[in-house]
């Protein structure tokens, strides 16, 4: 369980950095974003871990889990990747289109707290799996 | 240049889509489809349905809003007499998500006392909704 206030603050940042990125189309700093990304996807995000050294006032809201977190930076480093591996290899259109979907979805849980494991996690299963256990009761 | 106009035209849709989200997240609605009764789902399930009305909650690992969804279902399961509350791990129950048309968690279903579904929230519900909900469903 952690503040929900970090990730926040590392959505905003998420979002700053990857504007730049639109505007400059620079490989170096997407890739670095999918550094940040992976960490993330850890439960280490570093935006994260500044807020609370040395940003953090008063007491904490109601704490959150982690795993919904850590999911939505795994599907930011799916799109960082894909955008850096573009850009690398001049695809720019397809980087830059990458780029914006990640930007997209950081911006959408910084502005709106929308929770991207929610919205996509059992569409994805859905899709990718037939089923898991048949039998399955209640976890 | 191109990344410029990508930018806006990520952020202008993602201010859409979040506006569109919060304004939609958590509403009860009348259920469209005519279900027959879940007795047997449930049964299988190993759960037993409320004498008067049952609140049937699907969640998955990676979802926040599901623990909030959690604590003002039971408040009320526990205000009204005759009401019970499931929660169900959609990731463990594909067939069934994939029958009921759940597509992302937490989605809570209300059903009358014959376990037919009456209304359906998509998200996290308020507690006066899910009240005015049951009010319908109740005998």
């Amino acid at each position: 369980m952690i503040d929900p206030r970090g990730p926040r603050f590392a959505a905003w940042v998420t979002t700053a950095v990857l504007a730049v990125v639109l505007l400059t189309g620079s490989t170096l700093l997407l890739a670095a974003q999918a550094v940040v990304f992976a960490l993330g996807a850890a439960g280490h995000n570093p935006y994260a871990l500044l807020w609370k050294r040395f940003l953090r006032r008063g007491p904490a809201p109601e704490l959150e889990p982690q795993a919904p977190l850590r999911f939505a930076q795994a599907v930011g480093l799916t799109f960082a990747l894909i955008g850096t591996v573009a850009l690398a290899a001049g695809a720019t259109t397809v980087g830059l289109v990458a780029t914006a979907a990640a930007l997209s979805a950081a911006l959408l849980n910084a502005a709106f707290g929308i929770c991207l494991g929610c919205e996509l996690y059992l569409r994805i299963l859905r899709t990718t799996s037939r089923n898991a256990n048949p039998n399955g009761a209640t976890a | 240049m191109t990344g410029l106009v990508i930018l806006c035209v990520a952020v202008g849709l993602t201010l859409i889509a979040g506006t569109i989200h919060r304004r939609r997240d958590g509403r009860v609605r009348e259920t469209r489809q005519e279900t027959s009764g879940l007795r047997s789902e449930l049964d299988a399930l190993g759960e037993r349905p409320g004498e008067r009305a049952t609140l049937l909650q699907f969640s998955s690992a990676f979802c926040a809003p599901c623990r909030a969804t959690r604590r003002t279902l039971s408040d009320v399961a526990e205000m009204v007499e005759g009401v019970v509350h499931i929660e169900v791990d959609a990731e463990q129950n594909l067939d069934l998500v994939r029958r009921l048309g759940i597509v992302k968690t937490p989605t809570t279903l209300v059903l009358d006392a014959g376990t037919v579904e009456v209304k359906r929230a998509s998200g996290q519900p308020r507690k006066a909704d899910v009240l005015a909900a049951l009010g319908h469903a109740l005998p």
